[in-house]
């Protein structure tokens, strides 16, 4: 086993232990931990027995093992990262929902003062 | 004051981030056209809020910055809440003359409208000359929002619209950026709002044009809108 396998593998059970410690302190939700769980099995799988992608690749019809890592890890990033943009965007509305709020409640107050 | 002597029926709003330079004189001249001008101080740095209120406008305060579409928003509930009838929404750096903004109430007021957009590119009318960067910049807006929200209006990124207390009402703003001005049109088609556009000159100082949108502005603009369109 290559050092590279031993650090990726080290790591993985790192996120692994974490995933689970927040699912244990109730911040993270079954569904999240089952998915992170999988995730972070198969990197572990695949860093034991790289073979395990080249089968994997010939299934799907792509040429090399590592071409169908990338190709996962490239579509998880993206489902991700789109993931993020929605969020923030709520985050952004929320934020303003707040803002508004208050200049709305300072107008109320500026007028009862002015016509009580 | 003059909101405490009259709780108006025609309400000027003015969104306004860091905008010293020109809010006092843009709202000077507003309150001559309207019973209540208010202006949203979205988290200015500067002295924007005080010579507002100074000039004589109902200053609102957002806390932090919140962008265009957020001081719209806030505007336009302020001026639901004063009583407003016809409430027309101009820009505060001086690119909006208070003559226009005037005419868009008179056509709010008529009734038969819900919106009103006052169009720098109505061809052939009192629009006056827009450089010609920002005509391209325009269409693309234009074509962009017809794309999007399938309604063709000659000037989608207008700042100065009117609305009715009913359009007011209903309005369900979503968007904090520029691309508020297209999601105005997207209202317009979802609400099935009845419209009309007013040619209005194009007015182009150096300050607003310094201010104005930028490529990379319009470009961030475009790509939010999409991305918001398909995810909702």
């Amino acid at each position: 086993m290559s050092a590279i396998s031993i650090v990726l593998i080290c790591f993985a059970v790192f996120a692994l232990s974490r995933a689970v410690l927040r699912f244990r302190r109730g911040g993270l939700p079954l569904l999240h931990l089952g998915l992170w769980v999988l995730f972070w099995s198969a990197v572990i799988v695949v860093v034991v027995q790289p073979s395990v992608t080249s089968r994997l690749a010939t299934l799907l019809g792509v040429g090399r093992g590592a071409d169908v890592v990338i190709y996962l890890s490239l579509m998880s990033l993206f489902y991700l990262l789109f993931r993020m943009f929605g969020k923030i965007e709520d985050l952004e509305r929320q934020i303003t929902r707040v803002v508004r709020a208050a200049a709305l409640k300072e107008l109320d107050d500026t007028l009862s003062r002015r016509d009580p | 004051m003059l909101w405490s002597r009259a709780l108006g029926t025609k309400v000027i709003v003015i969104p306004a981030y860091n905008e010293e330079a020109t809010i006092a004189q843009v709202v000077r001249e507003a309150v001559q056209v309207a019973d209540v001008v208010v202006v949203v101080d979205d988290g200015s740095r500067d002295q924007s809020a005080a010579l507002a209120k100074q000039a004589g406008a109902l200053v609102v305060r957002h806390a932090v910055n919140r962008g265009l579409g957020g001081a719209l928003g806030t505007g336009i509930a302020a001026a639901v809440k004063l009583g407003a009838t016809a409430i027309v929404t101009m820009d505060a750096d001086g690119q909006h003359r208070a003559e226009d903004a005037r005419r868009v109430l008179v056509r709010v007021e008529q009734g038969d409208v819900d919106f009103v957009i006052g169009s720098r590119l109505i061809p052939g009318d009192a629009g006056g000359k827009m450089p010609l960067r920002r005509i391209i910049f325009n269409s693309i807006g234009n074509v962009l929002t017809y794309v999007l929200f399938g309604v063709w209006v000659s000037d989608s990124q207008s700042g100065l619209r009117g609305l009715s207390r009913g359009a007011a009402e209903s309005l369900d703003l979503r968007t904090n950026g520029m691309e508020v001005s297209s999601e105005f049109i997207k209202e317009l088609k979802e609400k099935r709002w009845r419209y009309a556009e007013i040619a209005i000159p194009a007015i182009y100082t150096e300050y607003s044009m310094s201010k104005g949108q930028s490529l990379f502005v319009g470009v961030k603009t475009a790509a939010k809108l999409i991305i918001r369109r398909f995810i909702g």
